[in-house]
């Protein structure tokens, strides 16, 4: 199926959830409400969009936008070799957004990536814990309002001194 | 016996000479090598420059048999409790090479997560500068180290708790 059908198809089905479809390097740009995205994605990939690319995630704090985060899809069709851009805004009181990951397993480890650096959480993500980051760190480096230098985390290890004194 | 029989076969020296010498010449690394330093490390070991010359060719990767840390490359707020871990692991006597710009201050890495040099946590005693550094500076580096380890003495060896 062209592009053009999906597009138009899910345009009537959600009027409320897409935001806008802009268009960039000739590439469609689907800027849709956080909570459909399961489902839009669903149909994409049901239209033949078969190949979750990269997911990826943007602090829109100084750029602007429709809400403060976006979390980035980009999907290939391996029949028409088209490439498609979803961008799910997320409210910044409460980031959170349906997972992806029964959809496309690969969606699993990035889900989690950007849950550690943006602190997005993924509802029905079946391991939503950090995946680079220690355990036990707070705070979300990539957020644009995290401080380069962090909160002293680099600086918060036990001071060894050697067992033995040479004098 | 024989005067000439003894003096070809009997030397005196101390006892602390004779301990440093051998602890200097057979200083078992345990490289630490995270990053592109690690990968230089590997050239020091090759046949060019060649540590085994200065007795340090046994590369232990066991920190209980080792007694010289070579920390190469950076360390992250992650690896650091592994590096601690793994300097606790090594028994007495032991010393630390801390190799290139970014084991020992961070390097140009000036971010959350790395550590700004291993000394503010453990201690270091040779620092090798250079990102990364040639070859002959970690030889030169582990030269000074032997020259520091045999200037040591037994008697400075004192537990931390009482002194
Ligand atoms: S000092 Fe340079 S070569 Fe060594 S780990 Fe750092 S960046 Fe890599």
């Amino acid at each position: 199926m062209p592009l053009a059908k999906t597009f138009s198809f899910i345009k009537d089905k959600f009027p409320e959830s897409v935001y806008d479809v802009t268009e960039s390097s000739g590439e469609q740009i689907f800027h849709i409400r956080s909570e459909v995205v399961r489902d839009v994605l669903e149909i994409f990939k049901e239209k033949g969009f078969n190949f979750l690319a990269d997911i990826t995630a943007i602090d829109n704090l100084t750029l602007g936008g429709f809400e403060r985060y976006a979390v980035v899809y980009h999907l290939l069709s391996h029949d028409s070799l088209e490439r498609v851009t979803v961008k799910a805004y997320v409210a910044e009181d409460k980031p959170s957004i349906p997972s992806v990951e029964k959809l496309w397993k690969t969606a699993d480890w990035q889900e989690r990536e950007i849950y550690d650096l943006f602190g997005i959480t993924f509802d029905g993500h079946p391991n939503m814990v950090r995946i680079m980051n220690p355990d036990d760190f707070t705070g979300h480096p990539l957020r644009k309002d995290y401080p380069r230098l962090g909160n002293k985390e680099r600086d918060d290890y036990p001071v060894i001194k050697p067992a033995f004194k040479r004098k | 016996m024989d005067q000439d029989y003894i003096k070809s076969n009997v030397l005196t020296t101390t006892l602390e000479s004779a301990i440093n010498w051998g602890r200097k010449h057979s200083l078992w690394p345990m490289p630490f090598g995270t990053a592109c330093c690690g990968i230089e490390f590997m050239a020091v070991l090759a046949s060019r420059t060649d540590l085994a010359r200065f007795g340090a060719e046994a590369i232990r990767f066991s920190p209980r048999q080792s007694d010289l840390l070579i920390v190469a490359g950076r360390i992250s707020i992650k690896m650091m409790p592994v590096l601690i871990r793994i300097y606790e692991q090594m028994p007495e006597p032991k010393w630390v090479i801390s190799m290139g710009a970014c084991a020992s201050s961070g390097g140009v890495f000036d971010t959350y997560s790395v550590i700004q040099g291993i000394d503010r946590f453990i201690p270091v005693d040779v620092y090798v500068p250079g990102c990364p550094p040639r070859p002959e500076g970690v030889v030169d580096g582990l030269m000074k180290l032997q020259k520091k380890v045999g200037k040591e003495k037994l008697s400075d060896y004192t537990t931390s708790n009482t002194s």
